[in-house]
């Protein structure tokens, strides 16, 4: 039997139409737009000015607290403005932009192919490089890795989760990093393996990508505690409580961290950049990228730099379709629909999916019928028929009650319901409410 | 450069719909429907057909000339309660008070409360309970199967097992002589419908067809069904185990009267039932139970209807206190 998580859970069609294809470098873009806050957290200081020159791979923008991160240039020219650029948030935010001038890395830089397997450096000094390069959660969340790798004094992390789930329909980035990183990655899971002080680490991988499955076996066969852990494919899969449900049948109380049963995530992508950064101080400022949809003439997995405008990415995958009627920053599931295709791509995007009209309209929205299937797939275990009402009611105390808080925001209640009904728009509404009268409370 | 559409995640939706599981309980009542067209013929058209439509009419008329909404008839809801309604009746009933029933299972059981999703009572119950209660002579003669297959008001009528077996057993005779009884159907009759009682629960092998096809394509969850038959099996076994002379065993329980209907297609409906698994076993259990109060100790032969109802009532109690699991409530041991 393949191992899954225990509640809830749904299977949307999967459409990896870019599996199996090539990571490819996309060039070096003519300007790009940096923007400061791109992890969760504090946003960046920046640290240059209009006018100074940048190399790539030096520090522009300094992580400000320690739940923040630093930027670093992506291209190599001059730093053209400081100015409000619409990202993908859709808001107008700081970002720093650059006009490239040739490809000229920052010398410390080793941009040798090699795989460098020892691992000279101390745990210590693991967390704060890991900090330095300013890594995030490269699947989506963007969650400073550093902060994941400094357990917090009287807890104790026995096992480092990888997640190599990739349960969003549609995206093929990790998939293919796996393919054709799987070495870096391996040396990746040792390094954070020492840094966090465990002696082993399970990689989750669903069942759907047997080519990365007997791949990753492969090359872990020959690491010491790193194991291959085959999944199940169910949605939301990925999620960090979920996966480690999955893999170790330990499930993490309300409001807690994963630290609290033992265990740490990191994604797949994410690792490879921990190698990188720590083997060949290469800090993080590009990201695989998959740009795919149904009516996508060429979809792609690209290397690409952070900052290069979406539309970029889109022409070298064939430009945008005639039928396109939403443009989605991440997966269908939980990816943000964007209104411009002018946004930067910023170390979170996993992917860029392009639907046409038809797909992207909402079913009619109608009565709810009581029939409990957003009960029976919520991965949460919550009741999001009720969660939607009291939200739409505004009886905050009894959202409140009923753990409105604990919702991941995976959407399988809005994909599941047959009448149409837009519960997780009504749940996150009531999660925002409810978030601020509590965090007025503990004031 | 095209217009993009902006809305929050997620950006696909299943397919599913309102209608997509109304037609498939239709769809899954079409073993028992066929079967109840073999055994009662003409009446059981007749009864289906005016039904059906007269739902159908009610529900139509209700919100355009009532409430003046959009009305919603083709979501299939009206044309299942009244498929429903019609399998709880006797396949000899007048028209009128079939039109009757309909009225009342649409415009006090369902419109009433603001239609579909929000009626507390299941629909069809509250019309047949309403006809059993008003007209309990006509509601409780029952045509013979095979022998009335081309008669409708004229339909030669005979006793359900259930009454053969509460009036025996109240005469003072013997479970064992009553199961004996000249017009009493052997197990394997009950089986496969050979029995008096309404048009669709007669065949516990058609109902169950509908139940496997529901449980397939996800309609339902088993929990209800089983809870029901479930404990229906275990009240009636235990009773028979204390005293298999007074009490029939569980299989005559299961098999006779309107169990197997009930279980699977009355009991399940969406709107009158809990939401959470724990909330729908406790349910099901709770009809189950006051199923065979009524059967046993109550005065009337039948009661499952009865039971379906009362429980409907306590589901908004069930659904404030009984919750789904939620994820981390209780921490599973390691398995490292």
């Amino acid at each position: 039997m393949l191992k899954t998580f225990s509640l809830g859970g749904v299977h949307p069609a999967e459409n990896k139409f870019s599996a199996g294809q090539k990571i490819e470098i996309l060039p070096v873009p003519e300007q790009v737009s940096v923007p400061i806050a791109q992890h969760i957290g504090a946003p960046s200081e920046p640290v240059v000015n209009k006018g100074d020159e940048v190399k790539v791979g030096q520090l522009i923008a300094k992580s400000t607290g320690f739940v923040s991160a630093n930027i670093h240039s992506p291209v190599s020219g001059k730093v053209f403005k400081i100015d409000e650029v619409l990202d993908a948030s859709g808001y107008k935010r700081k970002a720093i932009i650059i006009k490239t001038e040739g490809d000229e890395w920052d010398e410390s830089i080793d941009r040798s192919e090699d795989l460098v397997t020892e691992i000279t450096a101390t745990p210590e000094e693991i967390v704060k490089k890991v900090g330095e390069a300013g890594i995030v959660g490269l699947g989506g969340a963007t969650f400073p890795a550093h902060v994941k790798l400094s357990v917090p004094p009287g807890k104790k992390c026995e096992v480092l989760i990888l997640n190599g789930v990739e349960c969003e329909p549609y995206l093929t980035a990790d998939h293919q990093l796996m393919m054709e990183k799987g070495d870096e990655m391996m040396v990746g899971t040792q390094i954070l393996m020492k840094a966090l002080k465990v002696d082993k680490a399970i990689i989750g991988i669903e069942n759907n990508k047997p080519d990365a499955i007997k791949h990753m076996k492969d090359l872990a066969s020959k690491y010491e505690g790193i194991s291959i852990q085959p999944l199940k494919v169910q949605y939301p899969q990925g999620g960090e409580k979920q996966l480690i449900d999955a893999c170790i049948q330990r499930q993490i109380p309300s409001g807690k961290l994963p630290i609290e049963v033992g265990a740490v995530v990191q994604n797949v992508g994410t690792t490879v950049a921990v190698y990188e950064a720590i083997q060949k101080n290469k800090p993080l400022f590009e990201r695989v990228v998959t740009v795919t949809g149904k009516s996508v003439s060429k979809p792609s997995n690209f290397m690409t730099r952070v900052g290069t405008p979406l539309n970029q990415l889109i022409e070298a995958a064939g430009g945008l379709p005639e039928d396109t009627g939403k443009v989605i920053g991440g997966g269908p599931m939980m990816g943000k629909a964007l209104s411009s295709t002018e946004v930067p791509i910023t170390k979170g995007s996993s992917g860029v999916l392009i639907m046409p009209d038809k797909i992207a309209k909402r079913p009619k929205m109608e009565a709810c019928i009581r029939c409990s299937k957003c009960v029976t797939v919520c991965p949460m275990g919550l009741s999001p028929y009720l969660l939607s009402t009291v939200s739409d009611k505004a009886i905050w105390d009894r959202a409140e009650e009923e753990k409105i808080m604990d919702c991941i925001e995976c959407g399988s209640c809005s994909y599941t319901c047959p009448a149409g009904r837009p519960l997780l728009d009504y749940i996150r509404l009531g999660k925002g409410n409810v978030g601020r009268i509590m965090r007025s409370r503990t004031k | 450069m095209n217009r993009l559409t902006v809305s929050p995640s997620p950006h696909v939706h299943s397919g599913d719909s309102v209608k997509k599981n109304m037609y498939g309980v239709i769809i899954a009542l079409v073993p028992a429907l066929a079967a109840s067209l073999y055994y009662f013929g003409l009446g059981a058209a007749i009864v289906t057909i005016t039904a059906v439509l007269s739902c159908v009419f009610f529900e139509w008329a209700i919100q355009k000339f009532l409430l003046k909404t959009e009305a919603t008839i083709m979501d299939g809801s009206a044309a299942l309660t009244g498929l429903l309604l019609a399998f709880n009746m006797p396949s000899n009933l007048p028209i009128w008070i079939i039109i009757i029933g309909s009225l009342v299972a649409i415009g006090i059981g369902k419109m009433s409360f603001g239609g579909l999703g929000n009626n507390p009572f299941n629909p069809a119950l509250v019309g047949r309970i309403f006809l059993l209660i008003s007209f309990p002579v006509q509601m409780t003669l029952w045509p013979k199967p095979i022998a009335s297959q081309a008669h409708y008001l004229d339909a030669e009528t005979g006793a359900t097992p259930l009454s053969i077996m509460k009036e025996g057993l109240a005469n003072g005779e013997s479970v064992s002589s009553l199961m004996n009884h000249v017009d009493m159907p052997s197990i394997r009759e009950l089986f496969f419908g050979l029995s008096g009682g309404s048009a669709g629960e007669v065949a516990a092998a058609a109902l169950l067809i509908g139940l496997i096809f529901m449980l397939i394509r996800k309609i339902i969850t088993w929990h209800i069904p089983v809870a029901v038959i479930g404990s229906i099996a275990v009240f009636t076994g235990i009773l028979n185990l204390v005293s298999p002379e007074q009490f029939a065993g569980p299989l005559f329980h299961l098999l006779t009267g309107g169990v197997m209907l009930g279980a699977i297609f009355m009991a399940t409906d969406y709107v009158s039932s809990p939401m959470a698994n724990k909330g729908m076993i406790i349910y099901g259990i709770g009809i189950g139970v006051i199923t065979v109060v009524i059967r046993v100790f109550g005065a009337y032969p039948e009661g499952v209807s009865f039971a379906i109802l009362i429980m409907n009532g306590f589901v908004p109690l069930i659904d404030k206190y009984v919750k789904p699991k939620r994820f981390g409530e209780v921490a599973k041991p390691a398995k490292a």
